[in-house]
């Protein structure tokens, strides 16, 4: 019997070559640890290439998790424990190690040919380069070749694809977890080809047998589940598919249909995939010739009373602006979703970063303000597309709901709202032509909105347009007019309603630190360890950036010294300069990788 | 989710009542307040007339219609439309009247714009609303320059131009806008002119019923920077010599005594020939429905421009089997169904688990 060791949390990373399956494996041990009530935090790594060649550093791929006994922030820094299919895997990855991490090698990946591509001279399990790691030598592709070789009809094909599920097995067994949710998913997935449904499930368990009876490993751990989450029916999500469902909660919240326009790009796309699958539930999707099109067919349908939708990234979003500028001058409902990722130009698709906040805030020509929403963690997407949908459609305006590559990817248990408590969103559409006169486009109500009516509604037929209007709807260049419209456009988005910003504070902390979007997951958790290393600091989260919380200037002006940290050159920090005219100091990282816990901490407590 | 609009000769504005105090629709209902400004003597004015008779005489209420378009002195269009009507931005008017027209199938969408906006600027999302076969009615005014930034060569341009911004003379081949729509698979395609108010008429007309994407080119006269660029259609002494009029099942010919035709030359090309000399059985006979477009697109480049014997008429009117329609109607009844309970369904959607 083999000793079981309590851990409160564990970091692990699955790392291989793209075609080995680690996206899977990852995904699997992610589904198996949230359904054992682990709290958890995960994030995929893609390489840049759709088919990198085989057994480079280029072609690696990696998915880490972080799980443990108690609510957690983020997807963890350096990982307990490193699975390397191949040595590309191994050099990828091992940098970022602590000395004492647990490393698990596929030995039979580790060739001269193998070890040649990765760029080892010498061959690291050999020649001592890892003495200050645990390293754990499995032949993982002959025990699961083995396990799956005498049965019927699986090719060798299959028998070398099913080393990543002996891998799954290998880990569900180190860290006990249920055995079930990944066969009743093998099962299904495989459900039409019983040979490679044999062979996968063949090579499961080898590995989780392969754990039981090996010498090789001795211990298993245990995280046991989070007893600090709140009381709930849970679910895994990442952000793309907690903003699919909030999008989706809007539209039956609110009665419109929705319409999601969008053009392929790198790491939008996934809103468009996950959004088509849905297409017989009552939704539309479209994949348009460019994001010139997909905003404006967005907007098109928002015009005829729909809930017009455009997902993008930056390159897609550059394109998008003068369009962005045509929903603001004809006061439409209409959400764009900026996925960022790492510019200039194509810059890195596959890198995270929060560089678009300044594009998003001022990347139009003239005055045109428009409302910027921030989604902070995966699970949060779905309360910010709400959020996004609920301005866009009360203020009449476009909104820009600003994710990220690392929000999109990472995933986190949400706990499921019942669809009937959540908020109600009222179209308020116009349907009576008024009793004197004629109907005015650009006459507001009391928050600056003016009215919008479908087309079909008798007596209210009305044009509006790019060019400067009046009141009632007529092209004016007239001075005075031009200059109450522009003060009318900014004073409704400067007026909308957003909660107050909220603070964390220690009684007599000096230091504010101020972030906003997926950072959130980094600053909380950096701030955890600033606490326990007993100092005092205060930590407020902007999920709302134009307008920005009624209460920010008063919060900020509270602190002798704010720090703004975020993945850009300081944007937020340029921005809340301006609007202050306070002393901001600004904490950036602009490297294409999300903020880690450590990072923060070590930022603040350069500070205290 | 979606609400019923009552259909039929109700509504308008002022509520209820029309233009000419009577029950029937007139052009009148479709004439908006705003003062119409294009310059004196533009093509445009002829054929806005002529929309708002062909919209009247159809009898769709003035609100079950919109106006899009984009940038250009064709752009202004919708503000004389007594409908509803976005001026968007430069080249966009067919997208965002894809959006209008697939989540709204209950209107009429028009599109308008001129040649510089939809077929330079704009020209892919021209192209790709005909090959979706998109619902709406793509009016193109093609005057053969840029009258709003003031006299550029355009995509339909001649070449040699000399312009201000071609000083030298235009080095560009020209489009031919039908070519182009047939190429992009539309299955409406028609050309028209602005001097001649009854096929100006039948054509809009035509096009107003098409069940899918229409496309028709206008061929307008610009008075102030390209002025007669269609003198030899128009011109009472030359025009019946060159304007070849398409009927659908009629042979092709023109002239006062329709004594020249189009018939296929030896090597199978569309040529004009003396009906004397081979006979009005060997002229072509009109097929506007063949499912095939390669005669529609040699009849669209039998005249290299509008200076000789030109056709037109409808070159092409299919119906195509929309794969979309049957979709759109499945996921609009899915869209009914769709409430409260089923997104509780959908938010609960696979493995869950509970604590507390």
């Amino acid at each position: 019997m083999k000793q079981i060791h309590e851990r409160e949390q564990v970091v692990v990373r699955f790392a291989g070559d793209s075609g080995d399956g680690m996206q899977v494996v990852g995904g699997r041990f992610t589904e198996a640890t949230a359904v054992l009530g682990n709290d958890l935090a995960t994030l995929p790594n893609f390489p840049g290439e759709i088919r990198a060649p085989a057994g480079t550093i280029a072609g690696v791929s990696s998915f880490q998790i972080h799980f443990a006994a108690r609510d957690i922030a983020t997807p963890g820094d350096a990982p307990n424990v490193l699975v390397a299919m191949n040595p590309a895997a191994l050099r990828a990855n091992v940098d970022e190690l602590d000395r004492g991490a647990t490393i698990i090698v596929n030995e039979d990946a580790f060739s001269t040919r193998n070890l040649d591509k990765a760029g080892y001279q010498a061959n690291p399990l050999e020649d001592g380069s890892l003495d200050g790691f645990s390293v754990k030598r499995v032949p993982i592709t002959s025990l699961a070749q083995r396990a799956v070789q005498e049965m019927d009809g699986v090719s060798t094909r299959d028998a070398i694809r099913s080393k990543n599920m002996f891998t799954l097995g290998l880990l569900c067994w180190l860290y006990d977890r249920p055995v079930d949710v990944t066969e009743r998913w093998i099962s299904a997935k495989f459900a039409k080809r019983s040979s490679a449904l044999q062979a996968n499930l063949a090579a499961f368990r080898a590995g989780w047998n392969f754990g039981e009876t090996t010498e090789l490993i001795d211990t298993r751990y245990r995280v046991p589940a989070a007893a600090d989450l709140p009381a709930g029916t849970y679910r895994n999500v990442n952000g793309t598919i907690a903003t699919v469902l909030g999008l989706v909660a809007a539209s039956v919240r609110s009665g419109l249909d929705l319409l999601l326009c969008s053009y392929p790009i790198t790491p939008a796309s996934e809103l468009l995939h996950e959004m088509a699958r849905l297409e017989r539930s009552g939704v539309r999707t479209l994949q348009a010739e460019d994001e010139i099109a997909a905003i404006n067919i967005a907007l098109g349908a928002a015009f005829g009373g729909s809930l017009g939708v455009t997902a993008t990234s930056g390159p897609g979003a550059d394109l998008m602006s003068e369009t962005l500028g045509l929903a603001v001058a004809l006061e439409l409902p209409l959400v764009v979703i900026d996925v960022q990722r790492a510019g200039p130009s194509t810059g890195m698709p596959t890198r995270t970063e929060q560089s678009d906040l300044l594009m998003a805030m001022y990347g139009r020509h003239g005055e045109s303000p428009v409302p910027i929403v921030a989604a902070s963690t995966p699970a949060q997407c779905f309360e910010a597309a709400i959020d996004a949908v609920r301005i866009a459609v009360r203020y009449r305006t476009p909104v820009v709901l600003l994710e990220d590559l690392f929000l999109a990817n990472s995933s986190e248990p949400w706990r499921i709202p019942v669809a009937g408590d959540l908020p109600t969103i009222e179209p308020m559409f116009e349907t009576e032509p008024p009793k004197d006169g004629p109907f005015e486009p650009y006459v507001r109500d009391a928050s600056g909105a003016r009215p919008w009516v479908r087309p079909g509604t008798p007596g209210l037929a009305h044009r509006i347009g790019g060019l400067e209007k009046s009141r009632s709807g007529e092209i004016s260049y007239e001075a005075g007019n031009h200059a109450v419209m522009t003060a009318e456009r900014a004073a409704k988005v400067a007026g909308i309603e957003v909660p107050p910003l909220a603070v964390d504070a220690d009684e007599g902390a000096e230091l504010l630190v101020v972030g906003w979007g997926s950072s959130h997951g980094a600053l909380r958790a950096g701030v955890r360890r600033v606490r326990a290393r007993g100092k005092r600091i205060a930590f407020a989260h902007l999920d709302h950036i134009n307008p920005l919380p009624p209460n920010a200037g008063e919060v900020l002006g509270r602190y002798s010294r704010v720090l703004v940290v975020e993945m850009n050159s300081g944007q937020l920090a340029r921005l809340l300069r301006a609007e202050f005219a306070l002393d901001i100091e600004s904490h950036a990282k602009v490297q294409g990788q999300p903020l880690l816990a450590a990072e923060v901490e070590r930022a603040l407590m350069e500070r205290l | 989710m979606s609400v019923n609009v009552t259909n039929g000769r109700v509504g308008g504005s002022p509520a209820g009542a029309r233009a000419n105090g009577s029950g029937a629709l007139g052009k009148a209902d479709f004439q908006s307040s705003s003062e119409t400004r294009w310059c004196p003597g533009c093509g445009d004015y002829a054929i806005l007339a002529t929309l708002q008779e062909v919209l009247a005489e159809q009898g769709t209420a003035p609100e079950r219609v919109a106006f899009v378009s984009g940038i250009g002195c064709a752009g202004r269009f919708p503000y004389y439309m007594n409908t509803y009507g976005v001026h968007g931005v430069h080249g966009r008017a067919p997208a965002f009247a894809t959006g209008l027209a697939l989540t709204r199938e209950d209107l009429q969408v028009w599109v308008i714009g001129g040649d510089g906006d939809m077929l330079s600027i704009g020209a892919n999302h021209l192209l790709h609303a005909l090959r979706r076969d998109i619902p709406i009615k793509i009016v193109l005014f093609n005057n053969q320059i840029y009258g709003l930034t003031k006299g550029q060569i355009s995509p339909t341009s001649e070449v040699g131009k000399i312009t201000k911004s071609t000083p030298f003379g235009s080095l560009d081949i020209p489009f031919q806008p039908l070519s182009l729509a047939l190429g992009a698979e539309a299955s409406f395609v028609a050309r028209t002119i602005d001097r001649d108010r009854k096929h100006l008429a039948s054509v809009l007309q035509a096009a107003a019923t098409h069940p899918g994407a229409a496309f028709v080119e206008v061929y307008q006269n610009c008075p102030v920077f390209n002025d007669g660029a269609y003198a030899a259609l128009t011109d009472k002494d030359s025009r019946e010599a060159n304007l070849i009029r398409l009927e659908h099942g009629a042979p092709i010919c023109v002239g006062r005594e329709r004594e020249r035709g189009v018939m296929r030359g030896p090597d199978g090309d569309l040529v004009l020939a003396d009906v004397s000399d081979v006979g009005e059985g060997a002229l072509l006979v009109h097929d506007a429905h063949r499912p095939d477009p390669s005669l529609a697109f040699a009849l669209s480049r039998l005249a290299a421009g509008p200076t000789e014997p030109t056709p037109v008429g409808v070159f092409r009117k299919v119906a195509r089997p929309s794969a979309r329609l049957g979709f759109e109607r499945e996921a609009a009844a899915a869209r009914e169904g769709f409430g409260v309970r089923e997104l509780d369904e959908l938010l609960h959607a696979g493995d869950t688990w509970t604590v507390g």
